[in-house]
C-alpha cells in the first residue's frame, strides 16, 4: 500500500461498500488498493468533454468487464434559453435565435418557425412559389451536409479517418453554395416568415449545378471506402439494435425509425412546402442496426441530389418571381444583397427609403422596430430534419412577440433511446450506437 | 377600446412602446361540431371507446386545422392508453409546456402532440393546471418516449409528473432554484453600453402590445 496521497485516485466508504474514483494518472496504486476484491463493476463517466460523443454529450455507463450494463445521458450542458430568448424579440428576429438551435440543420429551424409562423398568420398559401421552391433546395443542401456531419464524424469515431476527410470536403463544397446565396455559412437566418431573405444572386443556378455534379461524383469515394468494408461492417452490423416497437414507443424518428423498414418520412406522408410536387424515394432498410442507418444517410444524399436538381428546373422556370409575401405589412422591408463582405442591406433600399419614398421609410421603421401583429393561437408544425421529425409548438397572444416557441427536437427526442441500443452491449459499440442516433447537442439541449 | 390594423394603434394611436412588457393570455373558445376533417372521425372514435369520454373533456379547439383536446389531469392516462391503443396514436411525439399566469387556477397548460402512424393523423392534448397543485399523472407507461420530455417540462415549468419513474432537471443544473420558462421568471441580461449610448437588456426594452 502506498503512503501518499493520490490526487487522481481516492477511495470512500458507502452505502453500497467502497467505491474508488479514478480520474486518470496512477492506476497502479488504485490497482493494489482494490488487490483481491472480486466485484468489478465499474462507473465510467464519459464526456461530456469526449471526443466521440458529438460535443458535449455526458454518457454515465456502468460496466461489468467490457460489458455495459446499464447507460444513462447527461445532458443541459449546451443549454442557452433560445426558447425563452425568443419571446422578448419580435416574430422575425426569432429565426436569428433558432436557427442556432441545432446548428448542423439551421436551415431545417428556420423554415419550421417560418411555417409555423405563416400557419399563425394564415398566410401558408401566399408564400410565393419561387420562395418555397429556394427552401426546399437549401433544405435538401442543408440534408446534404449535415449527413456528410453525420457520416464523417460517425466514420471518425470508430478509427476510419478518411472518411471524414472527404465528407468534410463535400460538406465544404455545400457550404460555399450556402455563402453563394444566403451571405453566411452557417445560422443563416435565411428563411423568413413569408419567404427568403433574399432571391438567388447572379449565376447561382450555375454554380449549383456544377455543385451537384461534383458531389455525385464524390459521393462514390466514401461508399468505396465504407460499403462492404470488411471492418467497417463487424463495427456497425447487429451494433446498436432497436426495433419498429422501441421506436415508436420511445418516438424515435428518422433514420433509426427508416432502419426497422418502415418507410415513415414527413416528405411524403404529410407534405409541406410543395415536397408531393418531387420525384424521390424514401430509403429503408430492415436491419434495425447501425449498419442500416449509415445505408439510408448514404441513399438519402443522391435523393437530396434529385430533388436540388428539380428545383433548379422549377426556379429556372420562376425567374424574375417574387421571393416574399406581397403583403406590406409582413414582408420583411429591408431589402438585402451579399457583398464583397458578406449580407448587409441593399444599397438600391437604402436608397429608395433615405431619398425616395416616404411610405417605405415608415413600414420599414415600423416593421424592424415593432414588427408584425400575429393573431392569437396556438400551432405545430412538423418537417422532416436529417434527424427525424423536427417539430415547432408555437403559442402567440396577439402580439408582435411570441408568447411561447417551443423545438421538439429529434435529437432530444432520439438520444433516450441510448439505452435501449447500448444496454448488454459492448463498451466499444456504444460509440457506435450513438453516432448512428446522430445527436446534436445544440439541438438537444437548446 | 379594440386594437385596430396591423400595428395595433389605440386610441390616438401612439404605438410608441413605452407601456413596458405587456403580456396577455388569449383564451380560445370551444369548438362545435362539426370539426371537419378527420376531427370528426377521432372524437366519435374517442365517444365510443371511452364511456367516461363527457366528464374527461373539458372543451374540443379546433383552430388553424389542428385539432386540440382539452384533458381532466385525473383522465389524462385512461384516454392515452385508449389512443394509443384503439385509436392507433402510437407516438407521442413530445410534451410541452405554457405559462398563462392570467388563466387563474388554470395557470399551466401542458400539451402533448400525438401522431399516429397507421392512421397518419396528429391531434394535441392539452391538460391545464394551478400553479399551487401542478400535478399531472405521467404518460410514461402509456408512451416511453414522454421521459425525457415530461422532464424537460418539469424543469422549464415545474410541472410535477406524478408517477414519473424519475422526475429530475435535465437542461438546468440540479441545484437550480425557479422554473424558468414561467413568465414571471425573468430573462436576465445586462445593458449594452456602444459609443456612450446604453442599449437596455432584451427585457428591459419596450414593447409595442
Amino acid at each position: 500500500m502506498t503512503t501518499f496521497t493520490d490526487p487522481y485516485a481516492s477511495s470512500q466508504e458507502t452505502t453500497e461498500g467502497r467505491v474508488y474514483s479514478v480520474t486518470g494518472g496512477d492506476w497502479d496504486s488504485l490497482v493494489t488498493e482494490i488487490g483481491a476484491t472480486k466485484e468489478e463493476r465499474v462507473v465510467l463517466n464519459m464526456g461530456p468533454q469526449h471526443p466521440s460523443t458529438h460535443g458535449v454529450l455526458r454518457l454515465i455507463l456502468e460496466l461489468e468487464g467490457e460489458t455495459v450494463t446499464e447507460t444513462r445521458c447527461g445532458i443541459g450542458y449546451l443549454h442557452t434559453g433560445i426558447e425563452k430568448n425568443t419571446e422578448f424579440r419580435n416574430w422575425t428576429q426569432g429565426v436569428t435565435f433558432v436557427t442556432r438551435m441545432d446548428y448542423l440543420s439551421p436551415i431545417f429551424n428556420e423554415t419550421a418557425y417560418c411555417l409555423g409562423v405563416e400557419k399563425l398568420l394564415g398566410i401558408t398559401n401566399d408564400v410565393p412559389e419561387r420562395a418555397t421552391v429556394i427552401r426546399v433546395m437549401m433544405m435538401e443542401f442543408n440534408r446534404i451536409s449535415s449527413h456528410m456531419v453525420a457520416l464523417g464524424t460517425g466514420a471518425l469515431e470508430l478509427g476510419a479517418l478518411s472518411p471524414m476527410i472527404f465528407a468534410f470536403r463535400e460538406r465544404e463544397k455545400v457550404l460555399d453554395v450556402f455563402e453563394l446565396l444566403s451571405g453566411l455559412r452557417m445560422n443563416m437566418a435565411y428563411i423568413r416568415p413569408g419567404g427568403v431573405a433574399q432571391d438567388l444572386p447572379e449565376g447561382a443556378l450555375k454554380k449549383i449545378r456544377e455543385t451537384v455534379k461534383d458531389l455525385r461524383h464524390n459521393f462514390k469515394d466514401n461508399q468505396k471506402l465504407l460499403v462492404g468494408n470488411s471492418i467497417w461492417l463487424k463495427r456497425t452490423q447487429g451494433v446498436g439494435y432497436l426495433d419498429l416497437a422501441g421506436c415508436t414507443t420511445l418516438g424515435i424518428t428518422g433514420p433509426v425509425l427508416r432502419s426497422t423498414g418502415l418507410a415513415w418520412d414527413l416528405r411524403k406522408a404529410q407534405p409541406y412546402c410543395g415536397y408531393e410536387n418531387y420525384e424521390f424515394d424514401i430509403p429503408t432498410t430492415d436491419t434495425c442496426d447501425v449498419y442500416g442507418r449509415f445505408l439510408i444517410r448514404m441513399q438519402e444524399l443522391e435523393q437530396s441530389l434529385r430533388i436540388i436538381e428539380q428545383c433548379v428546373t422549377k426556379l429556372e422556370k420562376l425567374e424574375n418571381q417574387p421571393v416574399m409575401v406581397a403583403d406590406k405589412k409582413i414582408a420583411w422591408p429591408s431589402q438585402l444583397s451579399v457583398g464583397a463582405d458578406g449580407m448587409g442591406n441593399s444599397l438600391n433600399h437604402i436608397r429608395e427609403i433615405m431619398g425616395e419614398s416616404m411610405e417605405a421609410l415608415i413600414h420599414h421603421f415600423k416593421l424592424v422596430t415593432e414588427g408584425f401583429r400575429v393573431p392569437a393561437g396556438q400551432v405545430y408544425t412538423a418537417i422532416e430534419s436529417p434527424r427525424g421529425e423536427l417539430g415547432v409548438n408555437l403559442v402567440s397572444d396577439g402580439g408582435t412577440r411570441p408568447y411561447r416557441v417551443h423545438f421538439r427536437d429529434p435529437s432530444f427526442n432520439n438520444l433516450q433511446s441510448t439505452a435501449a441500443m447500448c444496454e448488454g452491449g459492448q463498451m466499444a459499440d456504444v460509440i457506435a450506437a450513438v453516432a448512428s442516433i446522430d445527436p446534436v447537442m445544440g439541438g438537444v439541449d437548446r | 377600446m379594440s386594437e385596430k390594423g396591423m400595428f395595433g394603434g389605440k386610441g390616438s394611436g401612439d404605438t410608441s412602446g413605452f407601456g413596458g412588457l405587456v403580456n396577455s393570455a388569449t383564451v380560445i373558445a370551444s369548438t362545435q361540431r362539426p370539426y371537419g376533417g378527420y376531427f370528426d372521425q377521432v372524437a366519435d372514435d374517442l365517444e365510443r371507446a371511452y364511456p367516461l369520454f363527457s366528464d374527461a373533456i373539458e372543451k374540443v379547439v379546433v383552430d388553424r386545422g389542428e385539432l386540440t383536446l382539452f384533458i381532466k389531469a385525473a383522465r389524462l392516462v385512461d384516454v392515452a392508453k385508449i389512443l394509443r391503443d384503439q385509436l392507433r396514436f402510437e407516438m407521442c411525439v413530445g410534451v410541452n409546456g405554457i405559462h398563462f399566469p392570467e388563466e387563474t387556477s388554470r395557470e399551466l397548460h401542458a400539451v402533448y402532440s400525438l401522431l399516429s402512424i397507421t392512421r397518419n393523423q396528429r391531434i394535441r392534448l392539452e391538460v391545464c393546471v394551478s400553479e399551487k397543485e401542478p400535478h399531472i399523472p405521467s404518460v410514461v407507461d402509456v408512451w416511453a418516449g414522454a421521459n425525457w420530455h415530461e422532464r424537460e417540462t418539469y424543469d422549464m415549468f415545474g410541472i410535477v409528473f406524478d408517477n414519473h419513474p424519475g422526475l429530475t432537471r435535465i437542461l438546468m443544473p440540479d441545484d437550480w432554484s425557479g422554473f424558468p420558462q414561467r413568465k414571471d421568471y425573468p430573462l436576465g441580461g445586462i445593458e449594452i453600453e456602444y459609443k456612450g449610448a446604453t442599449v437596455p437588456a432584451p427585457s428591459q426594452r419596450r414593447s409595442y402590445k
